[in-house]
């Protein structure tokens, strides 16, 4: 088992992410995180999914995901073949500020982006080990609310979806 | 408005004519009257069946469409109509039947408040079919159905739902139907590589003990010919899928029989004996394949496949060839040299007289007095004309009809068989028959499967479709009591049946009926159905307790099948 993040070039239909997402249901494979946006050209759209399973697993996933009419193509990619990040939101009660939080920021590059007369938020990109070892620390200093988001990701290969789209 | 403008209920129709459906199986109900109203009026130009269920409407929609190689059109209403066509969406995307099913939908403003027969059909089939789209707007009416029958019958085909509000029925727009020929995230047509057949044909070369083994794709690729052609120059024995039987005439003299927990002893046992494997437009079910980890471990795999997901799905092939197999046969066969394989063929024959002596010698010419639905079938090969369709249900009869009926023509097979839908056979029979109604449409059924679409003698009453119906009535569940013998200790949980009087129920529905029960009579009653001119009701009452072998049980590996 290991993680792959899998693209999805698709035309921006209703219906899509739900036709795609069926397919890991069916097999009783969970995803491990989602996004779908624009993608550099426009009606069409871009999904990552981050997975984690074998790569038979993987590449029949894949192969399903493009049998899917409206899929134009779709690829996956293990961990080093991408370039990726995550971005985490932490909201921390301002009665817990402290000197020892400030530092906490400091060394973990983390930003301060939101101050409210009752709490802070604070926010870090980076990939999840980085966001979960603050969440860990930041457990201890109580935090109101956490979120993540899916990985937003890019493929190294020098390979353009143009291509796919005629 | 323009002049020019007509209804969406119109365009629906219309497209249907501009795709030149001839046939439409349907029911009426309130979210899809506009369209049924227009049907009124083009009556002259496409034929609308009346089914008495909306299961019954998409079988037959399959059988329509399996015999002809046309796309079948299903219509339905909202709601409960939408989905009852559900077990069919499923059985012809697990058979690849192209199918277009238009059902109408609650109007666009009342999406989601539950409306009065709303469902989210789009939802609910998406696995189940293809494709599907919902159309909320008269403009996108004809776009929509032009897509859908392309998708329908393009590259692997399949069943498309396109799902259309009643206002979108009820509006005015233009009808300038534009037919799809292609769009950019759907890709029909893969080349053949040129370095694969390379490769497959030294492989062949080199091998002593070739097999091939056929599946539907063939049938849907209309490759039968270039399959023959194959077989003629390499002089591989080849076996079938349970849909593929036909695609090669049985009397072929490399034929060597069929594949699977229930077909032949040789095609099964051999497969892990050949030395090169070349599958044709199948996919490896595991009801062919048994446990897979002891599947023609031996044997270097070639897979002839359109559809890219299929490659390495259950087998792990040496050589994918991807592409329509009509084009890749032909290029193999140009590759290959010209072979026989006498010793090899003679090592089935040899397996097959074992398996007549000790199966289909009790199967088709019993001692015992109870009649055997072998023997039923037997019988109807001599009289059956060479491209009688053969339209089965789900279980015992349907493993046995198909063991035992002679095929000899392409699109001859009719059955559910990759989802096993009991109940499929009678509706798929009737529209069988409405493509033709001068050809043999032969359903065999059992008393278990009869009953989950018998309302569809209606339909055939009224159809007048002269279908010849074979009731093989042994009162039980076979197949399940069979496995309860076998793998549950003869604990026969729920599998004997209480019949009606099916020749009083034939009556009722002015069918003309007969009800055989000694072998005496058999003859001559499948004689007097296949000369009648119209539809027959002929009921077989069949040895209570008897089983189908041979036989590869569950987790068996393909050489472990057995012939008791």
């Amino acid at each position: 088992m290991k993680r792959y993040t899998i693209f999805v070039i698709t035309e921006n239909f209703i219906g899509i992410l739900n036709r795609i997402t069926i397919i890991f249901t069916r097999r009783g494979i969970n995803i491990d995180a989602l996004t779908a946006s624009e993608s550099r050209l426009d009606g069409i759209h871009r999904i990552t999914i981050e997975v984690t399973a074998s790569e038979e697993t993987v590449i029949q996933l894949v192969n399903q995901i493009e049998k899917i009419i409206d899929v134009i193509k779709a690829f996956h990619h293990q961990d080093d073949a991408v370039v990726y990040q995550e971005i985490a939101l932490y909201k921390i009660p301002v009665s817990r500020l402290d000197g020892g939080l400030e530092k906490i920021i400091r060394q973990h590059n983390a930003k301060i982006i939101a101050a409210e007369p009752e709490f802070v938020v604070l926010e870090l990109t980076g990939h999840k080990e980085q966001t979960q070892e603050l969440l860990e620390i930041l457990k201890g200093y109580g935090l109101l609310e956490f979120a993540r988001s899916g990985r937003v990701a890019v493929a190294k290969r020098m390979l353009t979806i143009d291509s796919y789209v005629k | 408005m323009k002049d020019s403008m007509i209804r969406g209920a119109d365009i629906v129709v219309r497209s249907l004519i501009a795709e030149q459906a001839e046939i439409i199986f349907g029911y009426p109900g309130g979210a899809i009257m506009p369209v049924y109203d227009a049907l009124y009026d083009y009556h002259e130009q496409i034929k609308h069946v009346l089914t008495r269920h909306e299961q019954g409407a998409i079988h037959a929609a399959q059988g329509y469409a399996r015999v002809s190689g046309k796309v079948g059109v299903c219509l339905a209403t909202s709601g409960p109509g939408a989905t009852n066509l559900i077990t069919g969406l499923a059985d012809a995307q697990i058979d690849s039947t192209p199918l277009v099913c238009i059902t109408g939908q609650v109007a666009a403003h009342l999406l989601g408040t539950d409306a009065f027969q709303e469902t989210d059909v789009v939802g609910i089939s998406m696995p189940g079919t293809k494709w599907n789209i919902q159309v909320r707007r008269v403009e996108d009416i004809a776009p929509a159905i032009a897509k859908g029958f392309y998708i329908a019958r393009s590259g692997r085909p399949g069943p498309v739902l396109i799902d259309i509000t009643k206002n979108a029925q009820v509006d005015f727009g233009e009808f300038n139907y534009a037919p799809c020929q292609s769009f950019r995230s759907y890709k029909t047509h893969i080349p053949v590589e040129k370095s694969a057949i390379q490769e497959a044909a030294e492989l062949i070369n080199k091998a002593e003990r070739p097999y091939l083994l056929f599946g539907q794709g063939v049938v849907l690729g209309k490759a039968e010919t270039e399959l023959k052609f194959f077989l003629d120059k390499s002089g591989i024995p080849a076996a079938s899928t349970l849909l593929g039987s036909g695609a090669l005439s049985q009397d072929y003299p490399n034929y060597v029989g069929k594949l699977g927990m229930h077909g032949n002893y040789a095609p099964n046992l051999l497969t892990n004996q050949c030395d090169v494997l070349i599958a044709v437009g199948m996919r490896f079910d595991d009801r062919v394949t048994g446990d897979l980890k002891r599947y023609a471990k031996q044997a270097k795999i070639i897979h002839l496949e359109l559809d890219p997901s299929e490659i390495n799905k259950n087998v792990k092939s040496h050589i994918p060839i991807l592409g329509d197999c009509k084009e890749s046969l032909s290029m193999l066969t140009e590759a290959i040299e010209a072979k026989t394989h006498p010793k090899w063929l003679s090592k089935f024959r040899e397996l097959e007289q074992m398996e007549k002596d000790a199966v289909m010698q009790h199967d088709i010419a019993p001692t015992k007095v109870g009649l055997t639905m072998g023997e039923v079938i037997n019988q109807i090969n001599q009289y059956k004309a060479d491209d009688a369709v053969l339209v089965t249900d789900v279980g015992q009869h349907q493993m046995i009809a198909w063991r035992y009926f002679n095929y000899k023509k392409t699109r001859t097979q009719v059955t559910s068989g990759g989802l096993g839908t009991m109940g499929f056979a009678l509706p798929a029979a009737l529209g069988a028959q409405l493509y033709d109604y001068s050809r043999q449409v032969i359903c065999v059924v059992g008393d278990g499967g009869i009953q989950m679409t018998i309302q569809e003698l209606g339909t055939i009453m009224q159809t007048k479709a002269p279908v010849k119906i074979v009731l093989l009535n042994n009162n039980y569940l076979g197949m399940v009591r069979q496995w309860q013998q076998m793998f549950f200790d003869k604990r026969y949980s729920f599998t004997e049946l209480d019949n009606p009087d099916f020749i009083k129920i034939a009556e009722a529905y002015n069918i003309r009926s007969q009800k055989v029960t000694d072998r005496g009579d058999l003859t001559e009653a499948i004689e007097d159905m296949l000369i009648h001119d119209g539809p027959f009701f002929l009921e077989v009452v069949v040895e209570k307790e008897d089983n189908v072998f041979p036989m590869i049980a569950t987790g068996c590996s393909v050489e472990e099948v057995r012939l008791s």
